[in-house]
């Protein structure tokens, strides 16, 4: 079950021209929700206007070189492992839903556009990445939902209420599920398939009002932040101060005289243990 | 001067509406992002400031404190053990920086060890005194410091 390419065996009954066709139509409407989206919200004009207010406040100019080497920062840490979350929960959880679902989308595209017949055999890592990924979604998914979701975590509401904003993960839950249903149960033109592919096509031609788009903008956005921190103008936010500093503790006599010239490291405080007050 | 969330900064955490004393920072329901629901009922303790990972929270000041459209920021660091504010008027004439400490000691380092205490006697249960009392109003200086002791009085009126 978990090395056979259900969708070479799905080939009987639906034109592997069809399937490849589904996959196209969802890269179009990815594309189409995700401009429309930008343009609704103009988050990139924001983000546009932002860079160029936060340059007006710049202490120094970032080169090139830097420049290269904040945007390989934000590929290796906000991007591929979602340090952007302080909460290592919601880390872990975005880390197993959005690995999860690459591996589940790529495996999926790859089987349906180059060994979309049982003709051409499909190397047995390609179905196994699928369910994989489908099930670090799935374990992401549930996680986030019943537990991490903010409004459960931090509003204490309960976890079966929903608004729109939930689209996009409920369709990513819903996609996980039925694929993995469709899958155990023996592939084929079932029912879970008709609702896996209704929950697909609801997360992909709901980009517009979903946070799909989220992963377009949000490297930019934390691209744009650590410019503001290289560049010195750190959006107005007071200095990193080095209270060992002879200028800062001249400027500030408050620190040497009531914590010392050299004041240890005072611990965690707030942030030794995670708030939980529901 | 209540707090408002910059919500392109927000992650819709839910730390502010953990930690809020008048439970007005909520998550707004269609956008997931923290806001402020009553800014006339804010206590402007900034506890949420403060603990925003991201620092998605500001602060909007009065306007005798600095002009309309400034910033007034805030950075605390729990690990230094001080408290960074910066305000800046809108026309960027105007940048100033406050830096406090915000503890002497490593945080739980000064909190008493009760367990550790010795057990009262019957005759400090019932006494008025408090734990620590008299050593740490003074008592043992000469009684309790007042207005009197010190040569001081309440003036009558409003005093400017």
């Amino acid at each position: 079950m978990f090395t056979s390419n259900l969708f070479a065996e799905l080939s009987e009954v639906i034109s592997p021209a069809m399937m490849q066709g589904y996959i196209a139509l969802m890269v179009l409407l990815v594309m189409g929700g995700t401009i429309l989206d930008m343009m609704h919200k103009k988050s990139a004009q924001y983000f546009f206007e932002n860079a160029k207010k936060a340059q007006k406040n710049a202490k120094r100019s970032v080169g090139g070189g830097e420049k290269a080497s904040i945007a390989a920062s934000v590929l290796v840490n906000e991007v591929l492992t979602s340090g952007e979350f302080s909460n290592p929960r919601r880390r872990l959880s975005h880390l197993l839903t959005m690995w999860g679902t690459i591996i589940f989308v790529v495996a999926t595209a790859i089987m349906i556009l180059f060994y979309p017949t049982p003709a051409t055999p499909t190397p047995t890592i390609l179905p196994a990445l699928w369910h994989i990924g489908a099930l670090m979604l799935a374990v992401g998914g549930y996680w986030f939902w019943f537990a991490i979701r903010v409004d459960v975590s931090a509003e204490g509401l309960p976890w079966f209420r929903f608004e729109r904003a939930d689209l996009f993960i409920l369709s990513l839950i819903a996609t996980s599920t039925f694929a993995l249903i469709w899958s155990f149960t023996g592939g084929g033109l079932t029912l879970s398939f008709a609702l896996f592919i209704l929950s697909t096509t609801v997360l992909f031609g709901g980009v517009y009002w979903s946070k799909f788009a989220h992963m377009f903008f949000k490297p930019a956005a934390a691209y744009q932040k650590k410019i503001t921190r290289a560049d010195g103008s750190r959006e107005n936010l007071p200095p990193d101060y080095d209270l060992t500093d002879p200028e800062v503790q001249r400027k500030f006599p408050d620190v040497p005289m009531y914590m010392g010239k050299n004041p240890p490291n005072m611990g965690l405080c707030i942030k030794a243990e995670r708030a939980n007050h529901y | 001067m209540p707090t408002f969330v910059y919500m392109t900064r927000c992650d819709g955490c839910g730390e502010c509406v953990d930690i809020c004393p008048s439970d007005i920072m909520h998550i707004d329901k269609k956008l997931r992002r923290a806001y402020n629901i009553e800014p006339s009922m804010c206590w402007e303790c900034y506890s949420c400031v403060k603990a925003c990972p991201h620092h998605a929270i500001d602060v909007r000041g009065y306007a005798d404190f600095a002009p309309l459209g400034h910033s007034v920021r805030v950075i605390r660091d729990e690990e230094k053990g001080t408290i960074a504010w910066r305000i800046k008027f809108r026309s960027g004439k105007k940048d100033m920086e406050l830096l406090a400490p915000i503890t002497t000691k490593p945080w739980g380092s000064a909190t008493p060890k009760l367990a550790d205490e010795p057990t009262p006697s019957q005759e400090m249960r019932d006494s008025q005194l408090l734990f620590n009392e008299p050593k740490y109003i003074r008592m043992d200086e000469g009684g309790l410091h007042t207005l009197e002791s010190n040569g001081l009085e309440i003036k009558k009126g409003v005093q400017y």
